[in-house]
């Protein structure tokens, strides 16, 4: 288990990090998502006893990261951002030094660099100086040096950064194999990956946890949750917008092109109703399917606040809520 | 005691990774052999021991040593692998201990390196063998505590060429301090006897001339152990934050 007590990381008088605090089991994957310098990195390196934290703690299978350092780190695989890397060093003798830093004996470092020289594609470039190895390259001799040990604990920033499609995918694979026996973390601004990948999501903006929830309940929030579009033939009836009124779960419905968005009331399920009405009125339907959400626009909501505060409530409570304050 | 073996390993054969390790041994060999030549008229004094050689080095060592020590832990700060280092299961006083020693084996093999010169003078005469070997054992002492100073100072900033400037003029203080013209510029200064006795015993100087002599005393031994182990406690702490 990773347990992140009121983590604060200060600056001078600048609150990098204000009061994180999650728990993560095996088996969860958390993406941590928000613009840049929400704090982030700055949190995981206090995670992975890099950063002291000014207050509270972390612990890492247990072991308090600020008391029992190695036996924590002893746990842990951690791609730092940005890869740093001994850069005169081949990708093997890099990698043979983190097995043996880490204690592994030379049949499990051997068998190991072999797994992972495999996994991330390195075999063809063993031999050569990190240093001449493009960027994509060096993230993955990064990567393979984070699960080389088979950690229980990963703390990945921006695991898939500077890589080519192809390697995202398979990044974003191998992670989500890894996942049923470890507890994973990562940072990234690409909001599919934590899509395909986590399932759990962790909004930090100036240093604050916003939500800390699955990515399903995080697409709750989005305004077209649960909306659907109805796109008709040309032709279709006039009386259309009216029928749609008159179900009492629909609430704004808006012209679409030659269709129309129709947005739920309060967040109900109502592709059913309006294929209840679509049938009755006997609309010459063409297509009626789920408004496509993207988590880039909650994100964007969310994060964008002009002063984002930690708040749990459902979309729903936020607007009567801001409504009090209005008036 | 593995995680400190594998940072040695890597930190010494890290040396010879770039032509700076030949280069630095070449111009450590040309300096130290070079300097008794020209400068102390190595061959036309009578003696065949290897003071005038022996007497050079802590002005050898006052900038070769820095240029060893300066990459250290700044390299490892400006290119961010300490976060890699850090965040493996070794302690902080591991990988100071591991990297100084790593440092100090280049320097002594550097030192090593000189020993044709006693064994050239060894044919030329009957030298005398005991400060041949306390003055080299002095050398490879005296290297290490300049190296731990250095240590210290790259521990501080992440430019290596101000971690060489710190590591030179500290040097070059303990250096001083024992040096016999300045001893005399401080006595005409109308210092006292015993202040100035005093300060030159926190210098290089005084206890490496005494090996070179021919004297092993506990005295010189626990300074150089000493003052190694304070700069690397230092050193500990300072990248303990
Ligand atoms: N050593 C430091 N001194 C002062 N401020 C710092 C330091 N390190 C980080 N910060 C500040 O802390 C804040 C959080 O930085 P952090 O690197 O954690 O952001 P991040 O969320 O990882 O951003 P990004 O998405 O760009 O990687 C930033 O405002 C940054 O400027
Ligand atoms: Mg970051």
């Amino acid at each position: 288990m990773i347990k992140s007590q009121n983590l604060v990381k200060e600056y001078g008088s600048f609150r990098a990090v204000d009061k994180v605090s999650f728990e993560l089991r095996k088996g969860d994957i958390l993406g941590f998502l928000g613009p840049n310098g929400a704090g982030k990195s700055t949190t995981m390196k206090m995670i992975t006893g890099f950063l002291p934290p000014t207050s509270g703690t972390a612990s890492v299978g247990g072991h308090d990261i600020q008391s029992h350092p190695i036996e924590a780190k002893r746990l842990l695989g951690y791609l730092p951002e940005s890869g740093p890397l001994y850069q005169e060093m081949t990708v093997l003798e890099f990698l043979k030094f983190a097995g043996e830093i880490r204690g592994m004996d030379t049949g499990a470092r051997d068998k190991a660099l072999t797994r992972v020289m495999e996994i991330c594609h390195l075999e063809n470039v063993r031999h050569q100086t990190i240093e001449t190895l493009s960027k994509g390259f060096r993230q993955r001799v990064g990567m393979a040096q984070a699960v080389l040990h088979d950690p229980s604990y990963l703390v990945m920033d921006e695991p898939t950064d500077g890589l080519d499609p192809n390697q995202k995918q398979e990044v974003r694979k191998l992670i989500a194999s890894m996942a049923s026996d470890k507890a994973i973390i990562l940072s990234t601004h690409i909001l599919e990956e934590v899509e395909a990948m986590c399932n759990r999501v962790i909004i930090i903006a100036r240093g604050r946890v916003l939500v800390d929830e699955t990515p399903a309940d995080l697409l709750k929030r989005h305004p077209r949750h649960n909306a659907v579009r109805l796109v008709l033939q040309s032709g279709g009836p006039d009386a259309v917008r009216e029928t749609l009124d008159r179900i009492p779960q629909v609430g704004k419905v808006e012209a679409l092109g030659n269709g129309w968005l129709i947005h739920p009331k309060h967040g109900e399920v109502i592709k059913p109703r309006v294929w209840e009405a679509a049938r009755a009125g006997n609309w010459p339907v063409e297509s009626l399917e789920n408004a496509p959400l993207r988590l880039e626009e909650v994100f964007r909501e969310l994060t964008l606040a002009p002063d984002a505060k930690p708040e749990k409530t459902k979309p729903s409570q936020k607007k009567s809520r801001e409504k009090v304050e209005a008036a | 005691m593995k995680s400190v073996i594998s940072i040695f390993k890597r930190e010494f054969l890290g040396y010879f990774r770039s032509p700076v390790a030949y280069v630095f041994l070449a111009v450590f060999l040309i300096a130290s052999a070079g300097l008794p030549w020209f400068v102390g008229g190595f061959f036309e004094s009578n003696e065949a021991g290897l003071d005038r050689f022996f007497i050079f080095l802590p002005w050898v060592f006052l900038f070769l040593i820095p240029a060893v020590g300066m990459r250290l832990w700044s390299e490892e700060k400006r290119s961010g692998t300490w976060e890699l280092l850090f965040t493996m299961p070794v302690s902080v006083t591991q990988a100071v201990v591991a990297k100084f020693l790593a440092g100090w084996a280049f320097v002594s093999l550097a030192i090593v390196l000189t020993l044709p010169m006693p064994i050239t003078i060894a044919y030329l005469g009957e030298p005398d063998w005991g400060p041949v070997i306390s003055g080299y054992f002095g050398a490879i002492l005296m290297a290490g505590a300049y190296l731990g100073v250095c240590s210290l100072a790259s521990s501080m900033t992440k430019n290596q060429v101000i971690s060489f400037v710190i590591s030179v003029v500290f040097c070059l203080l303990l250096v001083l301090l024992g040096w016999s013209v300045f001893n005399e510029l401080m006595l005409s200064l109308n210092l006292p006897v015993a202040l100035v006795d005093a300060l030159a015993n926190f210098s290089f100087v005084t206890h490496f001339e005494s090996m070179v002599k021919g004297l092993i005393r506990v005295k010189d031994l626990f300074f150089f152990f000493s003052l190694t182990a304070f700069c690397l406690c230092l050193n500990i702490l300072v990248l303990e934050r």
